[in-house]
């Protein structure tokens, strides 16, 4: 994979980083200059992933979340966040719309939908206590288009 | 996180500011709780139009918010959706829910 640029970052599970994240990512992609509306894209999902993390993946536990932004060729963009959680038993289950494992807590049950909708690729890695690993895809317009 | 309500001829008007994610929408919870078994509105609109970021927290929160409304006799709308949260909305079918403007 050619890389053009990438940053790498790690953060503990707080939830407070789902903000961190977001702006790290708004900070990277600066220099890649999409529109509006894709820039909120790639932060929502995100956003979304590093909420399962917290959520899910270190559900009463603390860990570390790995983020890895790239810019590679033709203005793609390519983001991984990985936890070294209790993983996803059925991922396919998972990524159903609706389907949530914390619904006490008001989650949605949305947040696979939600990055598959708005990013151009998504792939979920997994083993059951050992961890997720999310990379999702994103060709930017290029300003001619 | 900041909530400004006020009453407009008689609809209590809940306008927030900052950004709605699962960090913040816990606190956002309890105070829109706290207002709506308090003041028991006939009708809320959430007013999002200070809103800089909002995921599917946020769609949690507002149906949520809808059903507690529901039971206290009253009834919820979700005002000044920028476009890319009305599509966050709609990918949970939440304009069929609740009145989104």
């Amino acid at each position: 994979m050619e890389i053009i640029n990438e940053i790498k970052f790690t953060m503990p599970s707080l939830s407070v980083n789902e903000g961190t994240a977001r702006a790290v990512v708004s900070s990277f992609l600066i220099q890649a200059d999409p529109t509006v509306e894709e820039l909120s894209d790639i932060r929502t999902a995100v956003s979304e992933a590093v909420t399962n993390a917290v959520v899910h993946a270190y559900r009463g536990t603390k860990g570390n979340i790995d983020l890895t932004v790239r810019l590679l060729p033709h203005r793609e963009i390519y983001i991984k966040i990985k936890d070294k959680g209790c993983g996803i038993q059925d991922i396919e289950k998972a990524m159903e719309p609706l389907f949530t494992t914390a619904p006490e807590e008001e989650r949605s049950g949305l947040g696979f939908s939600v990055m598959q909708s708005f990013m151009d690729r998504l792939t979920v890695r997994s083993t059951p206590g050992r961890g997720t690993t999310v990379t999702m895809r994103k060709r930017l317009t290029s300003h001619e288009d | 996180m900041k909530i400004d309500i006020k009453t407009e001829n008689g609809t209590a008007v809940a306008g927030l500011s900052g950004e709605i994610d699962h960090h913040s929408a816990r606190d956002l919870r309890a105070r829109l709780d706290k207002f709506i078994i308090t003041a028991r509105p006939k009708e809320l609109v959430i007013d999002l139009k200070n809103i800089t970021f909002m995921d599917s927290s946020g769609i949690g929160l507002i149906m949520g918010r809808s059903k507690l409304l529901k039971e206290c006799g009253g009834r919820l709308e979700v005002r000044n959706t920028q476009p890319y949260i009305k599509r966050v909305l709609k990918l949970a079918g939440m304009d069929r829910i609740v009145r989104i403007t």
